[in-house]
This record gives C-alpha cells, sequence and structure tokens, in this order.
C-alpha cells in the first residue's frame, strides 16, 4: 500500500511515476494521432465527462495571490517600503528560480501558473522588517529549488516550499531572522511599548521565563507580571496589525479578508484553520497562564504572531496537506498542538512554521489512516 | 424544508434550458433503419429474419438468447437489407438488421390493445415486457423483465420511478413527464403490482417544477405513491445515490438495489410498460434530445430506433461550426463518438453535439492534491490516490481501494482543476482488473 507516493520524500519514485506516465501521455497520444491519420473524416472522442468546471490550478493560485494581496498593503503600510521590497525580491527570486531549474531539467517552463508567486510572498511575509536584503534571495532559492523542484515541481513537493525556506533561514542565520524586528510606522513593537525591541510573543516568552527562574530579582518578577497584562490590553493593534513580527504576519484584519475571500470561493476548507486555531485557543487557556489551569489568554495567543497567517495560508497549501476530510481535521489539531507546545515550552517564542512543516511530513501517513468509508460498505 | 442527500457531488452547468420548453416532435419516418441485435445488456438477441424478408413495424426480428436479454424489433414496414455487422454507438461494430422501408407505416399484427390486464398474472406481466424488448431507458439498458423478477429471498419494500434526469443538458425524461404523466404512472403501478410493493416514490430534481406538479396533480389521490422533489445535483439520477437520498439507504460495493430492498426504473421505462403491456407495443422508438452547442436547432424528438444520428441532426437544422464531440447521452457519463451514422438505440437519452472549445482537453497537469475530488465523490473514493494506482498500474491497490466501485458519473475529472482524465484512468484500471482475474481466475 503506497498510494501515499504523491508526498513520499523519495523522490526518486516520483521521478520514475512521472516519467513512466509521461511516457504513456505521449504513446497514447502519437497512437490517437495515427489512428486519426489512418482513417481520415472521424470525429474526436475521449472518455467523459465532455464538460469540465473552468476552475483550473492557475485560478486557485492567482486567487490566493489576490487573497494574500490586502496583507501585502498591511505589511507596505505598517513598516514602510523596505518591507515592499522584501517580498517583491522574494517574489522575482522565486519566479526566476522556478523557470531555471525547469530549464536546467529540461521540463515545461511552468512559471505562469503562479505558484511561485505565492511561495515568494509567503516566503517574504515570513521575514522580520530589518533582515537584510539577500535574505529572501537565498530563502526564495531554496525554497524552490530544495522544497519543491528537487521533488519534481508543483504538486510533488511534501513540505510547504515557503515554510521550508523559512526555517532554511531560521536555522542558518537565527540572529536576523530572531532579533531584526523593526517598529511599525506609529514606532511600536508591542502594541504599548516602543522601547522592548522584541514581539508581542517575544515579550511574553521572556516574561514567562523571568516567572520561572528562581533566581530573579522581586522587581524583575514585578516587570514581568506588569509585561503580561500589558500585552492583553493590546488586542486591537495586534487585530489590526500595529506590532511587530514578520512583516505579512501581524494585521489579523487584513489576513481574515483575503482568507474569507478563499473560503468563499472554496480554495480552502474550513477544517484546517478552524481546528487549528480552536486548538490553540483551547491549550493556551487552559495551559498558558501564570495562575494555573485556565489562566491563559487564547484571544493573545490568537491575535499574536503567525497564527492567522499560517492557519489560513500555509496549513492549507493543497499540495502539503490531508485530502480526506478527516485529515484534515488530525492535520488542524496537530498543528495547534504543536504550536501550543512550542509557544510555551520550546526555544523559540513562535511556533506556527515548525508545527505546519512537521504535520506536512504525517501528511501521507494520515491519509492513509483515514481512508473515507467507502459508499455501502 | 431539510431535504436529505447524499454526500458529494458536483453542480455543472445544467444547459437544460435549450430544450426543456420545446415540444417533443416526430421525426418523418425514415426510410432506411438500422436495428442492432444488441442493445441492452446481457447476450445478444438472435436473428429470425434473413435478409429480402418483408417486415412491419412492431414485428420481431429477433429472440432473446437466454433470460437475460430482450429480442429487437422492426421499427418501420419494409424489407430487410441486411443482416450483417453495422457500425454501433457503443463502439465498434455490431450485427443489426438493415431495413430499407417504403415510406408506409403498416403495424404488426400483434401489436393491440390488451382487454384484460386486470387479470394478467405477474409471471404474463413480465412475459409480455420482455417480448416487447424492454431495457431500461435512462441509458445503462438493463432488460426490464430481469430487474422485475427479483430472486424469492430478496424482498422489494420500495419501487422507486427515476424522474431525476440529473445530466445537464438532456431534457428528454423532462418532457415525457409533462406530456404522458398517465402512461408513465400507468407504468409504474404496473411495476409496483409486479413486485408486489406498498410503496412507490416518484423522484423529480427540482429544477423541473412544472414536471413535479403535473405529476403531483396526478399521484394526488393514489394510495402508497409519494412524489419527492430532489435538490439539484449531480449525480442526483445515479441509482445508489438516488436511493441513499430517498431513503437513506446505501447499496454495498458491489451490490443491487434490491439488496437494501428497493428498485428503481427510470420514467421512460414506465412509459414503455404502459405501452408493452396495454397494446403489445414494442420498443421501435423513444424520445432523444438532440443538443449542445454544436447544433442549429437543438430538439426534443420522438424517433424510430434504428435512425441515424446524422438523421436527427439534420432534422435539428445540422451542424453548427465544427464539431468538437459528438457524443451520446449527457456531457458527464455519455459515450463520444466517432462517426455519425451510428442508429439510435433503445438507450440513446440524448445526442450531445460540442463545439471545439469545450471539447479540447487540453493537457493535464500534475496532481495538487487539492481534494476537489474527494469531495465530489458520491462514492466517497479518493480519486486522486486511485488515480495515481493506475496510473503506476498498480491494480491490486487500486481494486483493494474500491475503483470498482466507481460509477463513472465523472464528478471528480469535472472538479479536477489540473484537467486529469480521471474517469478514463478509471474504466481502463476496471478493465485491467477483470482482465487480471479472467486470467488468474
Amino acid at each position: 500500500m503506497r498510494e501515499d507516493e504523491k508526498k513520499s520524500p523519495q523522490s526518486e519514485l516520483d521521478f520514475e511515476g512521472k516519467r513512466a506516465s509521461e511516457e504513456i501521455k505521449a504513446e497514447a497520444k502519437a497512437k490517437v494521432e495515427e489512428d486519426v491519420e489512418a482513417k481520415p473524416g472521424l470525429l474526436f472522442v475521449s472518455a467523459s465527462p465532455h464538460i469540465r468546471d473552468d476552475v483550473s490550478v492557475p485560478r486557485i493560485m492567482y486567487s490566493v495571490v489576490i487573497a494574500l494581496l490586502p496583507a501585502l498593503i498591511g505589511a507596505v503600510y505598517f513598516f514602510g517600503a523596505r518591507a515592499l521590497w522584501l517580498i517583491l525580491i522574494a517574489v522575482v527570486t522565486s519566479v526566476v528560480a522556478e523557470a531555471l531549474m525547469q530549464k536546467v531539467m529540461h521540463r515545461p517552463i511552468t512559471v505562469s501558473d503562479g505558484s511561485a508567486i505565492i511561495t515568494g510572498m509567503l516566503l517574504s511575509f515570513n521575514l522580520p522588517g530589518g533582515v537584510p536584503m539577500w535574505m529572501p534571495i537565498v530563502g526564495s532559492v531554496f525554497a524552490i529549488a530544495i522544497g519543491k523542484m528537487v521533488f519534481g515541481g508543483l504538486g510533488y513537493n511534501p513540505l510547504n516550499p515557503a515554510l521550508l525556506g523559512r526555517a532554511f533561514l531560521l536555522a542558518s542565520w537565527p540572529a536576523h531572522m530572531t532579533t531584526d524586528w523593526t517598529p511599525t510606522i506609529t514606532g511600536t513593537m508591542t502594541g504599548f511599548d516602543t522601547v522592548t525591541k522584541a514581539t508581542p510573543l517575544g515579550v511574553l516568552q521572556e516574561a514567562h521565563r523571568i516567572l520561572a527562574d528562581p533566581a530573579a530579582t522581586v522587581e524583575k518578577m514585578a516587570q514581568a507580571k506588569e509585561a503580561i497584562e500589558h500585552l492583553s490590553t493590546t488586542y486591537g493593534n495586534l487585530f489590526w496589525g500595529n506590532v511587530s513580527g514578520c512583516i505579512g504576519e501581524t494585521s489579523v484584519i487584513l489576513l481574515l479578508l483575503g482568507a474569507g475571500y478563499l473560503l468563499y470561493k472554496k480554495f480552502i476548507d474550513w477544517r484546517i484553520p478552524l481546528f487549528y486555531i480552536a486548538t490553540v485557543a483551547l491549550l493556551t487557556w487552559i495551559l498558558g497562564g501564570t495562575g494555573g489551569a485556565f489562566s491563559g489568554d487564547p484571544l493573545f495567543h490568537i491575535l499574536a504572531g503567525g497564527l492567522i497567517l499560517g492557519a489560513f495560508f500555509m496549513a492549507t497549501d493543497m499540495v502539503t496537506t490531508p485530502v480526506t476530510v478527516k485529515g484534515r481535521y488530525i492535520f488542524g489539531l496537530g498543528c495547534g498542538v504543536l504550536t501550543v507546545v512550542i509557544r510555551l515550552w520550546g526555544g523559540y517564542p513562535e511556533g506556527v512554521s515548525y508545527s505546519i512543516l512537521f504535520m506536512n511530513a504525517f501528511t501521507p501517513l494520515i491519509d492513509r489512516w483515514t481512508k473515507p468509508r467507502r459508499f455501502g460498505a | 424544508m431539510f431535504q436529505r442527500t447524499f454526500k458529494g457531488g458536483a453542480h455543472p452547468p445544467e444547459w437544460k434550458h435549450l430544450t426543456e420548453s420545446k415540444p417533443i416532435e416526430d421525426l418523418e419516418i425514415p426510410k432506411r433503419v438500422v436495428v442492432p441485435l444488441q442493445q441492452h445488456l446481457g447476450a445478444p438477441s438472435e436473428a429470425i429474419v434473413q435478409k429480402g424478408d418483408e417486415v412491419k413495424t412492431g414485428q420481431p426480428v429477433s429472440e432473446a438468447k437466454g433470460f437475460v436479454s430482450v429480442p429487437s424489433h422492426a421499427s418501420i414496414t419494409g424489407k430487410v437489407t441486411a443482416v450483417e455487422p453495422m457500425p454501433h454507438p457503443l463502439g465498434s461494430k455490431a450485427v443489426s438488421v438493415v431495413i430499407e422501408g417504403d415510406g408506409i407505416d403498416v403495424w404488426d399484427e400483434g401489436v393491440r390493445p390488451v382487454e384484460n390486464v386486470d387479470q394478467l398474472e405477474t409471471k404474463q406481466l413480465c412475459e409480455m415486457i420482455q417480448q416487447a424488448g424492454l431495457a431500461g431507458m435512462g441509458g445503462a439498458a438493463f432488460p426490464t423483465h430481469v430487474k422485475l423478477s427479483p430472486p424469492p429471498e430478496k424482498s422489494i419494500e420500495i419501487a422507486i420511478l427515476n424522474g431525476a434526469e440529473c445530466e445537464p443538458y438532456l431534457t428528454s425524461d423532462h418532457r415525457l413527464m409533462l406530456e404522458q404523466p398517465e402512461e408513465i404512472l400507468y407504468g409504474f403501478r404496473l411495476i409496483m403490482r409486479i413486485l408486489g410493493v406498498r410503496r412507490g416514490i416518484i423522484a423529480i430534481e427540482a429544477n423541473k417544477p412544472d414536471a413535479v406538479r403535473v405529476l403531483a396533480s396526478h399521484v394526488k389521490d393514489v394510495k402508497n405513491v409519494s412524489l419527492v422533489k430532489l435538490p439539484v445535483k449531480y449525480p442526483q439520477g445515479a441509482e445508489k445515490q438516488l436511493i441513499k437520498s430517498l431513503t437513506g439507504r446505501e447499496v454495498p460495493p458491489g451490490g443491487l438495489p434490491m439488496d437494501v430492498a428497493c428498485l428503481v426504473h427510470n420514467v421512460g421505462t414506465a412509459k414503455a410498460i404502459h405501452d408493452a403491456v396495454t397494446q403489445r407495443k414494442p420498443i421501435v422508438e423513444r424520445i432523444v434530445t438532440v443538443t449542445g452547442p454544436g447544433v442549429t436547432e437543438p430538439k426534443n424528438l420522438r424517433v424510430r430506433i434504428g435512425t441515424l444520428f446524422s438523421e436527427l441532426i439534420t432534422a435539428c437544422g445540422g451542424y453548427r461550426g465544427e464539431v468538437g464531440k459528438l457524443v451520446m447521452g449527457g456531457p458527464m457519463m455519455g459515450l463520444a463518438q466517432d462517426r455519425d451514422d451510428v442508429p439510435v438505440i433503445k438507450g440513446t437519452s440524448g445526442i450531445l453535439v460540442v463545439d471545439e472549445r469545450s471539447a479540447s482537453i487540453g493537457s493535464a497537469l500534475s496532481c495538487i492534491s487539492c481534494a476537489r475530488c474527494v469531495d465530489a465523490c458520491p462514492m466517497k473514493l479518493v480519486p486522486t490516490v486511485l488515480g495515481k494506482l493506475v496510473e503506476k498500474k498498480r491494480f491490486e491497490e487500486a481494486k483493494a481501494s474500491g475503483v470498482q466501485d466507481c460509477i463513472e458519473c465523472g464528478c471528480c475529472a469535472f472538479v479536477c482543476p489540473s484537467k486529469i482524465n480521471l474517469v478514463h484512468a478509471f474504466k481502463y484500471g476496471k478493465a485491467e482488473i477483470v482482465a487480471m482475474e479472467r486470467v488468474t481466475g
């Protein structure tokens, strides 16, 4: 039973399968042409259905691009022209990298399908505003070349390419990726504070660290408690996006605007984002507080960091998430659990991207475990 | 009101407005007909006429070979000019009786009103139905009398009259329901009588409100028969999905409706049962919707069996533009034809001509696992995975994953954004599995 092969990291098999199918197609085409030539006057035949829906891969991809535009505008509004440059560089690099790879690999050039544009946008959305300009280039090349093309291109990559690119940057240049935060145009970092050089989730993590440290001074502990209280007063800024963070992740309202469009078009499934966000909310409420169980702040955890961007735009990536209905619930649940574990007890303040990548790796297994009950069975 | 339905399905554009308001027109009796000896599922019938014989309309030209078989009948009056393989709409060639007529339509003496229908026994009724050559008029063309003779261990509780007509473009059942509701209902009550069932359901999709109204007024005072208006969703008229929507019961994989005590008959079949039993009239004609963007003037035509497709097209003003594809049946499940000199058979519910633009299949992109096919599959299969298994010729696994459950409704391929020819793959996979089992079995 290897129906999961499409997502198997064993690229060799995929290549073989792909090549075989292309050969079969070429042979079939040659045969059809031969037959038609042999018997002129015959009408064209093919298997049913004889009509097709007008939804195509490019249409889906460009709809996602459109859905990301509000957040793009928000990124430029909150973090200035530099954000626009980061995004443009990432998008152009992704498209060029994909075209070059396809040329080198002697494959049809399919960059016009729009998928590389999405990879570039999502990668840049996941960068702090202050990273050097070569980082979107390196990240995009890695995302496209290693994350996508070596597996056979669109449809064959097991992991989300943009997230893989981000993970590569985070592992290789952690200082840039964790400290190059820039304040918003209005000068705020955390929504209540312009002094701290951290994101809201970073402040929260630091405060929790101090509170858990037996050697911390009374003064420091009081400051930490105050910081946590302050965070709960900044929902508005978090909602609008007026806080520091990765450039495309901060504005909840603008991301939801795009997500609503995709939900309406049925290009993303509601199950994964709903279960993802609900799981994060529930677990942070139960486990995320300093005053025992059920003292956490679920709303803060939903609004802060990259959860909304991740849940609606990356955990819903068609290629790397389960195809079965039950699998989508499990995927969302798993992402939520992992995100909370990393946020509350991990080394990073944010855990969205690693959670999704981790669950991507489980997608073939989830699909296999959750085969739907056949009609009548 | 909340309406139960089946899971999955798709909403292809309906295009029924081209013909739904056009009354059925009688096509002029053709000068020449090609009547295939096999127009049904099961064993082909055997010719009982030879070249040179004179035949009258309604006269049998072949006899059933075994129980799962029905005879064919002369559909015009004239002389048999050939009994030989001729092009057949189900592919390739099949032995057919070619009759050339003189324009005079004289009916066989066997076709005459039956007086004592109420006294006839079930067995006699079934015989009359077989002799009239009845095979399901919905398209699959399974011999009707076989369906009406379930094995004694299977009791049937519910008879269902299928007026869903969920295929886009087709309106032949719709028009029949509007124009001959009494005959349909009579046939349906005969079905119920033969099966001894006390519950009958007439099912019509909500996009035919006039047909719903007409039949509702006819069943108002009929005991045990109810009418259900079904939500518009393809493939609502597929047997298993229809039963699920109406009763909540699921026919098991590889099973038949009788396994859940149901039986489904098409409205056209019910009408034909009426004709067969009250007048001993065999199937010599049927209603065909000739439609699509490639037809000048789409119509609903009542035509003699054996009339060539080309004559129907001519009667509809000829082709419009280049012919993209010529299809027997609807766009979702119909069979593409490589030539238009094939005859109308008992299962020809429509002739669809699509223009070049809609016929171009384009090149399939790779699967992006969007799961639209998974959500659309009314059999709750995972088409994307099945398609890949077949593509890699892993037939055993495809079988284990249920490829043989596939009803080839076309929903998966219709919604696929990569335009992958999934139904083609499944047809191929199923054929390979059958061949494999024949070798090993």
